[in-house]
């Protein structure tokens, strides 16, 4: 049974720059695995809760205490565009 | 064609916890850039979310305050959408299970109760900050961003109403009263023009008297009580146009320009946002442990309804009272009212005078140099008749001024007043001697002449008489 | 016998006798590698000064009469999805090329605190995604018995070293099988601990519901060694197990007599290659012959496994990997605009595996498809806990070949991901159940390449898993090197 996928659509809201060659090969891997994946839709399921987690845990939290921060230099020196204190990057496009 | 307009609207909460919420990174404004970051807020890879407690209780509180139920078992979610600003480029917050549900919040804009429903409180995390180089600052015509991640992961608390409201005024009652509890219970400082109380409103039109919701339009960018009315009253007024030319309301999101006075059209998006919500798997489900809901109950403060109604109880005006609450002289009159002073007359100078003054001054209500024993001590100077009436407004001035207490302005501005009647005994026998007809025609009957006389007291003690004693006096004298 | 091929045990005794120094462990580490790495490309980076400053650092504190617990002074290779601060961490994707951390993962900080001399970071699949390490940006890495074959994957790298000598333990990561597969392949000890035991900080997360660090030794006994060392609750990691759990040592040498093992039915014997199941079995007949209780069990939703988790993986990680971006931090391309910048970057930065994954996981989540897809195999994934749950009510352990083949050829199954895929049948249900499973090489198949023998518990079973492996290992009694693992003719 095929499945339907916008490749392009997936791939933007991936936000990778894929090329229109690149999204049909993908587009085709994609329909192979997700027929295979989608046999999970066999199995009869009504009334299972979803699992989330492996482990039955509640409550982790922490209290509200302040940790020591990093160097702001070490951070700064793995930016790929710094200037001054700050990242930066190329103009937004969307607000 | 008649109107309805109906009104939601959402609020963001800056929580003032020490800490982010996923990370032990300090809060407080003003560091140098990208100092409180580590590699949670950062979203470096390999870092790993652990939620604040603090935030998590402070929002139940809320939501109790906002009489919500809340949730028994709560998640949080991963919103995930790409944007410079967002590290990890997913946002964790809370979709279907958020901490507080189904709460309401009464608020009167002077057209009688209306009764806001709270559809849920949620608990979510900060973006960093980014400054748009070149141009206007805006994105448009920018040249670069430069992103400071100190405000990454600070906690914020959404609370989203039911479109309940229908006119301006009533966003706007609404928006204080958020504000006002939300001060209240200390979780937060609730400024606007700081951005750390942040207001969104939808707003939609239909035909009066119909129930089919009409297309929302998103309104943003009100950075004060006076815009959120501002704003809707010029969006629902512009929809109205639309509409009365035929044309379908778009939807869309606003901004709201306060210089201009009127909402913009913001950028258009090429495609609805897909956030596509899951659970967040790098966090555990939280659980109400017994007695939470107690303590935190316990441990919320008198709210500014009930802090109305009990005002009201002790016969003071639902105007006077609103007043008070709202600009925050409710403590000044819960001290002057321990003190002695009659609440009438102590809400009576408060919304007054002293409210003028703090208009004028445009002070906070902390920064006042009078206190609840000094206005209780004011009061009790003209229930004494130590100041007249008048007087008391002059010696309110100096004390506002800075110039002492009550009693110290009244003696250096020669204010005090003389009453005893021991005191006055010779001055009115003076008068009374020097007007020997009018004390006769006084005993005779003419009770309209006693006036005369007290202003020949009053003249001759250079008005610091009491006119009230003066005339029991005279009267007293002449039998009359 | 050369110091890299003792075991930790061992090389702990002869450190505390004053016979061998932490110096002396490193440099037969060092002269393996050298014999070794050029074909077997093992490590992505080695820090041989960084090694020497922990092993004389080490070796000074034993001669104080200090002993920082049994991995002092032993060297040890990290896969390269653990964050080292100041050491290069790439995850073997070009998106992270030359990253160098400002923080360690808690796992790393534990192991200094012990003592251990980390010698290197170890080749894996870009982003643990992948059964063969041929998805790493930086070149595959080779299976000792057989340089033509793959190690297995994700963490090859770390299995070879440990298996050739060039580490005495690894560090691993298991989100499908990415731990226990390629011990499998290469002859060594694997284990995926119970999920929650072992902090996730500082993990390069894949799929952060399944994913878990584990120990890859020579020996089942090493494996308890290195567990405990890194093993137990983390404040910055919420997923961490806070309870209590059982020692994992204390019933190791008891032996399997009495034990009920059971064999998972589904997963043991279609598609499992002639030499892996001949193997299997000679190890349950040794098993029932030293007095264990052999049945069969049916897990029914086992059969589903791998499509749940080829559903539920794919997702979690394509919202873990959004944050590489070029923003701030990673590989950059320019670009007009901010969105056009990481548009550009992550399409140069993935690798095919991880941008086919990243596609279907966001797919998996998106409108409309949530329900049918991700909210689906989450619901699979309860049916497959509770199989678990019922099995373990009737059998102390369960067990099932690790791997259904011995190493493949380089290249064999790269032109079909789906094919690729099916090399973790065996070892996902344990991921998606969260319960503790390790392999145990048992044998050679004719072709001379090992078979794992896989043994799976219960959550906190680790007692009672270590306990059996142990008794596997035993009665296999595999006494087989690579013919690669021997420092001859090194400088």
């Amino acid at each position: 049974m095929p499945v339907e996928i916008d490749i392009a659509k997936v791939a933007r809201l991936a936000r990778i720059g894929l090329t229109s060659g690149e999204l049909d090969h993908y587009a085709e891997q994609l329909q192979v695995i997700l027929e295979h994946a989608a046999r999970v839709q066999a199995l009869p399921t009504e009334g299972v809760v979803p699992t989330a987690h492996p482990l039955p845990m509640t409550n982790a939290v922490r209290p509200d205490e302040v940790e020591p921060t990093l160097d702001r230099e070490e951070v700064l020196a793995a930016a790929p565009e710094r200037e001054g204190p700050y990242f930066r990057v190329p103009p937004y496009l969307e607000e | 064609m008649t109107y309805e307009a109906v009104i939601g609207i959402e609020t963001h909460v800056e929580l003032l916890t020490r800490s982010k919420m996923f990370c032990g990174c300090p809060t407080d404004f003003g560091a140098e850039p990208n100092t409180n970051v580590c590699p949670v807020c950062l979203g470096l890879p390999g870092a790993l979310p652990v939620p604040n407690e603090q935030a998590i209780e402070w929002t139940m509180s809320l939501g109790l305050a906002l009489e919500c139920v809340i949730a028994p078992h709560s998640v949080f979610h991963r919103k995930n959408y790409f944007y410079a600003d967002l590290p990890k480029n997913y946002q964790i917050s809370q979709f279907d299970l958020p901490l507080c549900t189904g709460g309401h919040l009464d608020v009167d804009a002077g057209d009688g109760p209306r009764r806001v429903g709270i559809t849920r409180v949620h608990l979510e995390e900060d973006t960093g900050k980014s400054t748009h180089l070149g141009g206007s600052g805006r994105i448009h015509d920018a040249s670069g961003a430069l992103i400071d991640f100190n405000r990454s992961g600070i906690p914020l608390m959404e609370v989203v109403t039911d479109p309940d409201m229908r006119t301006p005024e009533e966003a706007r009652a609404y928006a204080q009263e958020l504000r006002a509890i939300v001060l209240a219970l200390g979780i937060s400082d609730a400024r606007l023009e700081e951005g750390s109380l942040r207001f969104d409103a939808n707003v939609s039109l239909r035909p009066a008297g119909t129930d089919t919701l009409g297309t929302k339009v998103e309104v943003k960018n009100m950075n004060s009580l006076r815009s959120v009315q501002r704003a809707l009253a010029f969006e629902i007024e512009r929809q109205a146009r639309v509409l009365d030319s035929g044309q379908p309301v778009a939807q869309e999101t606003r901004h709201w320009d306060e210089a201009a006075g009127r909402t913009e059209s913001g950028r258009s998006k090429e495609e609805s946002s897909d956030y596509r919500y899951f659970t967040e798997p790098d966090l555990v489900p939280l659980v109400v442990a017994p007695g939470l809901l107690d303590r935190l109950h316990a441990g919320i403060p008198e709210l500014p309804a009930a802090r109305r109604a009990r005002y009201v109880a002790v016969g003071l005006e639902e105007a006077a009272a609103r007043t008070l609450v709202a600009g925050g002289l409710a403590e000044l009159f819960d001290d002057a009212v321990a003190v002695g002073a009659s609440p009438r007359a102590a809400a009576n100078w408060l919304t007054g005078e002293i409210t003028g003054h703090l208009n004028r001054t445009g002070i906070e209500p902390e920064a006042l140099s009078i206190d609840g024993a000094r206005l209780a001590e004011l009061l009790a100077m003209v229930d004494a008749a130590e100041i007249s009436a008048t007087a008391a407004k002059d010696v309110l001035a100096g004390v506002l001024a800075g110039e002492g207490s009550p009693r110290e302005v009244a003696a250096g501005r020669d204010l005090l007043q003389i009453s005893d009647a021991g005191a006055l005994s010779a001055a009115v026998d003076d008068v009374l001697t020097a007007h020997p007809d009018e004390a006769a025609r006084i005993r005779g009957g003419e009770g309209r002449l006693v006036g005369f006389l007290v202003g020949k007291v009053m003249k001759a003690t250079s008005g610091k008489a009491d006119p009230k004693a003066v005339d029991a006096l005279i009267r007293d004298r002449t039998g009359s | 016998m050369d110091p890299a091929d003792l075991s930790i045990a061992e090389a702990g005794t002869r450190l505390r006798a004053g016979d061998l120094r932490s110096v002396d462990l490193l440099t037969a580490v060092r002269r393996r590698a050298s014999m070794t790495e050029a074909i077997l490309h093992a490590y992505l980076t080695i820090d041989y000064d960084g090694a020497m400053a922990a092993a004389e650092a080490a070796d000074a504190a034993l001669t104080r009469g200090e002993d920082w617990g049994p991995l002092h002074g032993i060297p040890i290779a990290l896969k390269d999805n653990l964050v080292t601060r100041g050491l290069e961490t790439t995850c073997s994707s070009r998106i992270l090329s030359g990253w160098i951390p400002p923080y360690s993962a808690t796992v790393v900080e534990r192991l200094r605190r012990g003592g251990a001399v980390v010698v290197g970071k170890t080749n894996l699949d870009e982003f643990a995604m992948g059964s063969s390490t041929e998805n790493s940006a930086y070149g595959p890495t080779r299976n000792p018995w057989d340089p033509d074959r793959v190690p297995g994957g994700s963490s090859g790298g770390s299995a070879a070293s440990v298996a050739v000598g060039s580490a005495f333990a690894a560090l691993g990561s298991d989100t499908g099988g990415s731990i226990r597969q390629p011990a499998a392949l290469c002859g060594v000890v694997g284990m995926k601990p119970t999920y929650g035991l072992v902090s996730r900080y500082g993990l390069i997360a894949f799929a952060s519901s399944l994913d878990q660090i584990g120990p890859i030794t020579r020996t089942v006994a090493d494996a308890v060694t290195v567990f405990e060392a890194i093993a137990g609750h983390d404040p910055s990691d919420a997923t961490s197990y806070r309870g209590a759990y059982p020692d994992p040592r204390a019933d190791l040498d008891l032996g399997v007599a009495g034990l009920r093992i059971g064999v998972v039915r589904e997963l043991s014997h279609d598609g499992i290659e002639p030499g892996v199941a001949a193997a299997f079995q000679a190890t349950l007949d040794a098993l029932a012959a030293d007095g264990a209780a052999i049945s069969e069990l049916s897990l029914p939703s086992t059969e589903y496994a791998l499509s749940a988790y080829y559903l539920i993986a794919p997702a979690e990680c394509s919202a873990n990997l959004a944050r590489f971006d070029g923003v701030r931090y990673g590989l950059r391309l320019p670009g007009e605009s901010v969105e056009q910048m990481m548009s550009a970057s992550r399409r140069d930065g993935f690798g095919p595996e991880v941008t086919r994954r990243i596609l279907l996981g966001t797919y998996a989540l998106s409108a409309g498809y949530y329900d049918a897809f991700y909210g689906q195999a989450q619901k699979v994934r309860t049916l497959v806990i509770e199989d678990f749950k019922r099995a373990y009510a009737e059998v102390d352990v369960l067990v099932i070949p690790t791997s259904p083949t011995t190493a493949f050829a380089v290249g064999a199954k790269t032109a079909d991901p789906l094919s690729m895929y099916l090399s973790d049948v065996c070892t996902i249900p344990s991921n998606l159940s969260g319960d503790p499973a390790i392999s145990v090489p048992v044998g050679l198949d004719e072709a001379g390449l090992p078979v794992g023998f896989q043994v799976l518990a219960p959550a906190l079973g680790e007692a009672m898993m270590f306990r059996v492996a142990a008794a596997v290992e035993r009665l296999a009694g595999l006494d087989a090197r690579p013919a690669m693992a021997t420092s001859e003719g090194a400088a």
